[in-house]
């Protein structure tokens, strides 16, 4: 019998282990999840969250905006997420998702605007595109000029378009993983596919033929997918000043020694004109809040309010400071309003 | 008979010519595997040093009771909640009156960081009797001015390619003139926890954190993989199964890590509701990972001790336990420590199993114990060198050197533990 007890004792041990952790685990810290465009604002009103307060400072965690909501709509209860980051819109089939694990409310909160940037080296000169010229010079089929479709043809922006600049086509941009690189094909790819009369009758006609068309990117190299490192993006453009790059706002804003953004339709991605909404290729940024955890897991009306504070996301606010492009009065007021009352999401 | 010495002569030089020409590939394969990592670590250094500099500046700032403690209380409590930004700020406009229009006054606010004010509310906070008066304060820079001061930006591009702009620059140089700004030792880098502010980030958090996986790592997999390579090599029968379990074990060592982090994702997570991003989780998962290399290197260690040890032993009447326990596993200890320490070595430089159970996360908070929120020095390296801020460069080369350092002392440990247990015999 002794001897027994002897060997199981280390097993006890675990299992007493377990038992303690699980037992303590009802958590006074919110996890976030999500985005990893949305991470450098959510960590930055996180930091400042808890420093302002006595709330522990709520852990952030970068899965991507798939995966985040996938997390969030795990269920309710302390072992699941409070808050997730999206850089882009819910699905209809997240919130069924969701619903179908009891998360009935969500609020949704717009928290700005992220551009998306074709930029190269500052050694080279900015050229200025259309999102057309964009969709031929990537696609992996174009138009073949009698309604049908032929393998991507052209090796320089000169081909494309003979106002652009006779150097090759390389770009590097982000692997499809990347939600940078969904808003990328969607606003860019697919905004100058459309331009093209028979391809936007197919819409209507044949949709997955549409989308295979428009948002496939060419695989015969000129495309590069160089990783979810904008940093290394910016560095290779540096060394290469004939490869262009796409990567987020808030890249462009802090290497401008180094890199130029594009033009596009004769829009530059400035501050102020993605936050007007000229340049045509930005994206919303959004939170999802667990309404079924406010009250159960402390402090996150409190992390809501440092969200939706002048000083963080106002027009001089610190997140601004971070290359989040704000948003405008009215929406910024409309998204005050629902924080306030919480108001559930409807789509 | 000069024809045999000729053609021995040829042949011994031709020998003599293929031995030399092989202790030349020798050593150039060296060299050119010693130049690389020279060229590696210098580069880390050269590009990591700033990061444990920093600069600071000094501003008077006045401190208003009715502001702070309305009611001239003392509480620390008031004093924690009262807002020292707008304090700070009109410290700078009384420092500099020049400035008067809002987008001057902006970028003067940017002269220092932004989590200056939190430098000074923790000094009130410490030191009450300061309400009430104008003093003066050392506070962090901005990344900016920091990376300016540090050479990294280069005043002669033009105003709108750099992220410092001319008044800024003019400021500076008054500052300078003044004595007010100057570089100290970083020492918030070595005891802070992690921050969006690179002038702010300390590598503190990740160290614990990976101190903790480490240690739970270790506890776990070290009596276990001693004890299963123990009883596989001394007590087991040699049979097809001690074989089968052989071949599994040598597969396991190879299984891409990654899989192991979806293991602990479906186990430790999903069914014992282990809490998430923590250590306690992310050790037991890099204990599963490390497991086999230390049954491997411990099965091997065990062989090599000489049979003669054991015949001697039981020749004196030891028993099979006494034999193994009091003579085998001494002498092989110097061989299954080296072999735990690569394990562990291995499991401290992994992200890819700590990204499934939410160690790849940004925390502030330095963890306390195995069951708070943590992250791992080569997660912190990752998370760095993703940041779009300029100033978390030289952090992550800084970090790469933390984490190179904590090897180099796992290492020495290693070395110190098997020259002692070596003594001992």
């Amino acid at each position: 019998m002794s001897r027994i007890s002897t060997a199981l004792r280390p097993a006890l041990a675990i299992t007493a282990l377990f038992a303690m952790t699980s037992a303590s685990h009802a958590r006074d810290q919110i996890t976030i999840v999500g985005s990893s465009t949305v991470f450098p604002f959510a960590t930055t009103v996180a930091e400042r969250f808890g420093k302002n307060t006595d709330f522990k400072t709520p852990v952030v965690e970068s899965t991507g905006s798939g995966g985040g909501l996938k997390l969030f709509c795990a269920g309710t209860g302390a072992g699941t997420p409070d808050i997730t980051n999206a850089s882009r819109r819910i699905k209809a089939s997240e919130v069924e998702l969701c619903a179908k694990n009891g998360v009935d409310e969500i609020i949704e909160v717009k928290v700005g605007y992220d551009g998306i940037v074709l930029a190269n080296s500052r050694k080279a000169d900015v050229i200025s595109l259309t999102r057309k010229d964009i969709f031929l010079a990537l696609a992996k089929n174009v138009p073949d000029g009698e309604g049908k479709t032929k393998p991507n043809p052209y090796t320089t922006w000169k081909e494309v378009n003979p106002e652009l600049p006779d150097v090759k086509i390389e770009v590097l941009g982000p692997p499809p993983t990347s939600g940078t690189r969904d808003a990328f094909v969607e606003l860019a790819m697919e905004g100058g596919c459309k331009k093209i009369g028979w391809i936007k009758a197919l819409k209507k006609s044949d949709k997955s033929a549409y989308k295979t068309l428009c948002h496939t990117i060419r695989e015969d190299g000129a495309f590069v997918e160089a990783g979810e490192n904008d940093n290394l993006i910016v560095q290779k453009l540096e060394v290469n000043p004939a490869a262009f790059g796409i990567f987020g706002y808030s890249f462009l804003d802090q290497n401008s020694d180094k890199v130029q953004g594009s033009v596009i339709e004769g829009s530059e991605p400035t501050f102020e004109l993605i936050a007007d909404g000229d340049y045509p290729v930005s994206r919303s940024l959004y939170l999802y809040v667990k309404k079924a955890h406010i009250g159960v897991i402390p402090g996150i009306e409190g992390f809501l309010e440092e969200l939706t504070s002048e000083d963080a996301y106002g027009e001089d606010g610190y997140l601004a400071d971070k290359g989040l492009i704000p948003l405008t009065e009215e929406e910024s007021e409309e998204v005050l309003d629902a924080v306030a009352n919480l108001t559930p999401l409807e789509l | 008979m000069t024809e045999i010495t000729g053609i021995l002569k040829t042949a011994g030089s031709k020998r003599h010519r293929a031995e030399a020409r092989f202790r030349a590939y020798g050593l150039i394969a060296i060299a050119v595997s010693l130049s690389f990592l020279l060229i590696m670590i210098g580069s880390i250094i050269t590009r990591g040093s700033g990061a444990f500099h920093q600069t600071f500046v000094q501003i008077d700032v006045e401190l208003p009771a009715e502001k702070l403690d309305p009611e001239g209380t003392g509480d620390p409590d008031v004093l924690r909640k009262a807002r020292y930004g707008k304090l700070l700020k009109a410290a700078l406009r009384d420092r500099f009156p020049a400035v008067k229009s809002r987008s001057d006054k902006k970028a003067l606010y940017k002269l220092l960081s932004s989590n200056a004010e939190y430098t000074i509310r923790d000094q009130v906070v410490a030191d009450p009797l300061l309400v009430g008066g104008t003093h003066a304060f050392w506070v962090r820079a901005s990344s900016e001015v920091d990376q300016y001061m540090k050479g990294k930006i280069d005043s002669s591009l033009e105003e709108s390619r750099r992220r410092i702009n001319d008044k800024q620059l003019a400021w500076i140089a008054e500052l300078q003139d003044a004595g007010k700004i100057e570089k100290r030792f970083n020492t918030q880098f070595f005891t802070g926890g992690d921050s969006r502010e690179p002038e702010q980030a300390g590598i503190m958090g990740a160290v614990a954190g990976s101190a903790y996986t480490l240690l739970i790592c270790f506890v776990l997999s070290f009596p276990v993989g001693v004890l299963a390579a123990v009883y596989l090599e001394e007590f087991s029968a040699k049979g097809r199964l001690n074989r089968f379990i052989e071949v599994n074990i040598n597969n396991l060592a190879a299984v891409p890590s990654i899989v192991y982090g979806l293991l602990g994702l479906a186990i430790f997570l999903n069914v014992f509701n282990l809490p998430r991003s923590t250590p306690l989780v992310g050790g037991m998962v890099l204990a599963l990972m490390t497991l086999p290399t230390i049954i491997i290197a411990s099965r091997s260690s065990l062989r090599a001790v000489p049979p003669s040890i054991r015949e001697a032993a039981y020749g004196l009447g030891a028993s099979k336990v006494q034999t193994t326990f009091h003579h085998v596993v001494p002498l092989a200890m110097p061989g299954m420590l080296t072999g735990s320490i690569i394990g562990m070595a291995q499991a401290l430089g992994e992200t890819a199993p700590l990204l499934m159970i939410g160690m790849v996360a940004f925390i502030v908070d330095i963890p306390g114990g195995v069951t708070e929120a943590a992250t791992a020095l080569p997660v912190q390296i990752f998370l760095w060198a993703d940041s779009p801020e300029r100033g978390f460069m030289e952090k992550t080369s800084a970090a790469i050197l933390v984490l190179l350092g904590f090897l180099i002392i796992m290492n020495l440990v290693a070395v110190y533990l098997r020259r002692r247990l070596e003594i001992r015999w």
